[in-house]
């Protein structure tokens, strides 16, 4: 029979989870904004509460209480269904992420970590691949030319860039022999951590992932100058609101997704002595690779949209080829 | 197992209505979407069979890659409004004729109790990937070499065609 405790644990761990998002998403853009500032020698936001702190809280709340349009032609369910359909995929995608080893609480076993599947890889991608629909059809569904082309510039963006993310996949999937996410971090263990072993794959995984969530130097279906602001240029409110949490929650979850492939996950010294190191150091490795996020748009200026085409399918493409043959090469012949 | 069942029960009547949904919707958006629930149903349905592999495939190419070419064609064509069935005359009757042949040969299979002898139960390690992958380049190999080259070829034709309509305004 089903165990009790055991349903319990998973909706006290997603809810848990599904709140650290939310908050973290918050604090995201204080963090983007203020590291922004840093880099562009400007104050940032400094009025609300100590420090500015309480910005993101002020930002919410102006949110909830601005106006909801919809425009007159829109096709409203799918006008309303978009904005849902672009957020839950970046809560549910970090499902398959571990946080750590396990912990003993109440006399139970509890394992960090959500659903260790032998197809967590797979998992990631159908869920990356179905998370274009929310923007395309946002596009679609304003009745506005400009979000239409936003909403097109994104897709086929989002498209030509998962295949580089999906051979990606493959350098970490060869070197531990599993699509468990936690077997993947687990061989990080004994052979070290695999940006060492494929600092191509790394990087390739790192651009493409920007160019997934539509990062700058990706942004381009939100590129002011030509397109007002893409796809999203009719929502206002708390939809737009969720288009915003949508894009850097993403962030937040290719960044963990990031650190378990290539950084070693929750990994570090003494995690396996104390597991609740775990969580902590896959926070830290999170929190640095937003800031590489935050600093790359702070610096790069945004991509011509033929030349991020061409950079997609003429660069990153047959690298990240290469790179998995080049992998499976050296696998066989060394016997790794 | 009772839960089980009430799951695909849940999921069948998702899926067939989605499928209806599909054939009625006058808008050829809608129809797609509705083709995108179908086939997350079925990828549910997989995972209900025990072949995560399967589900996973499933939903990315299925659900994912191919409905969002679809999408794209239909919204770069803006052929949304689906014109009123007034062709395929030829093809009416053959459908008609297909679908009642499909229906008596499931009732058959169904109730002649042909299903209880023909269907194996699935090997325990079906729908695992390291399984799959065994069996694609061990016993399937001819097969899986072929489909890759004829996916090549038809990359190809793809790159030829766009090759040629470049050429012609110049």
């Amino acid at each position: 029979m089903i165990d009790i405790w055991l349903v319990v644990e998973w909706v006290v761990k997603s809810a848990l989870l599904i709140f650290v998002l939310l908050t973290g998403f918050a604090y995201t853009t204080f963090y983007e904004r203020k590291l922004a500032a840093l880099i562009q020698v400007r104050v940032g936001p400094n009025r609300v509460g100590p420090g500015g702190w309480l910005q993101p809280l002020a930002d919410g709340i102006k949110l909830i209480f601005k106006e909801e349009l919809i425009p007159a032609n829109a096709y409203k369910t799918v006008f309303i269904l978009a904005p849902i359909l672009t957020a839950v995929p970046a809560l549910v995608i970090t499902a398959v992420v571990p946080w750590g080893t396990q912990i003993e609480l109440f006399g139970r076993t509890i394992a960090l970590g959500i659903a260790d599947v032998n197809v967590a890889v797979l998992y990631i991608l159908s869920v990356a691949s179905v998370s274009v629909y929310g923007i395309v059809l946002a596009g679609w569904s304003s009745d506005n030319k400009y979000a239409m082309l936003g909403g097109l510039r994104s897709s086929a963006q989002m498209i030509s860039y998962e295949l580089s993310l999906g051979l990606a996949f493959v350098g970490p999937i060869l070197l531990a022999g599993s699509m468990s996410m936690n077997d993947i971090v687990n061989a990080q263990r004994d052979l070290g951590w695999f940006v060492i072993y494929q600092p191509i794959g790394a990087l390739i995984f790192y651009i493409a992932s920007l160019a997934e969530v539509n990062r700058a130097p990706f942004d381009m279906p939100e590129a002011e100058q030509e397109l007002t602001a893409g796809y999203h240029t009719e929502y206002s409110g708390m939809k737009f609101a969720l288009f915003f949490m949508g894009e850097y929650i993403k962030m937040a979850a290719v960044s963990a997704i990031f650190a378990t492939l290539f950084l070693g996950g929750y990994r570090g010294p003494f995690v396996d002595q104390y597991p609740l190191l775990g969580p902590l150091y896959l926070f830290l490795k999170i929190f640095l690779s937003l800031g590489v996020m935050i600093w790359i748009r702070a610096t790069m200026p945004r991509l011509r949209y033929d030349r991020l085409m061409a950079f997609g399918w003429k660069v990153m493409l047959p690298a990240a080829l290469l790179n998995v043959f080049l992998t499976a090469v050296l696998i066989i012949w060394r016997g790794w | 197992m009772t839960g089980d069942l009430l799951l695909f029960f849940g999921l069948a009547i998702v899926a067939v209505a989605a499928a209806v949904g599909m054939l009625a919707s006058r808008n050829a958006v809608y129809s797609a979407l509705f083709l995108i629930i179908n086939f997350a149903t079925i990828g549910v349905f997989f995972l209900l069979l025990g072949a995560p592999f399967i589900a996973m495939a499933q939903v990315t190419v299925y659900a994912g890659a191919i409905m969002v070419l679809f999408l794209f064609v239909i919204m770069l064509l803006g052929a949304e409004q689906v014109q009123q069935p007034g062709g395929g005359g030829w093809q009416r009757p053959l459908a008609i004729l297909l679908a009642v042949a499909l229906v008596v040969e499931t009732a058959v299979l169904i109730f002649g109790g042909g299903a209880s002898q023909a269907i194996l139960p699935a090997a325990s390690d079906y729908g695992n990937p390291q399984a799959i992958g065994m069996e694609l380049f061990s016993d399937f190999l001819l097969p899986f070499e072929i489909t890759s080259v004829l996916l090549l070829a038809a990359m190809v034709g793809v790159i030829v065609i766009t090759k040629e309509d470049r050429k012609k305004p110049e």
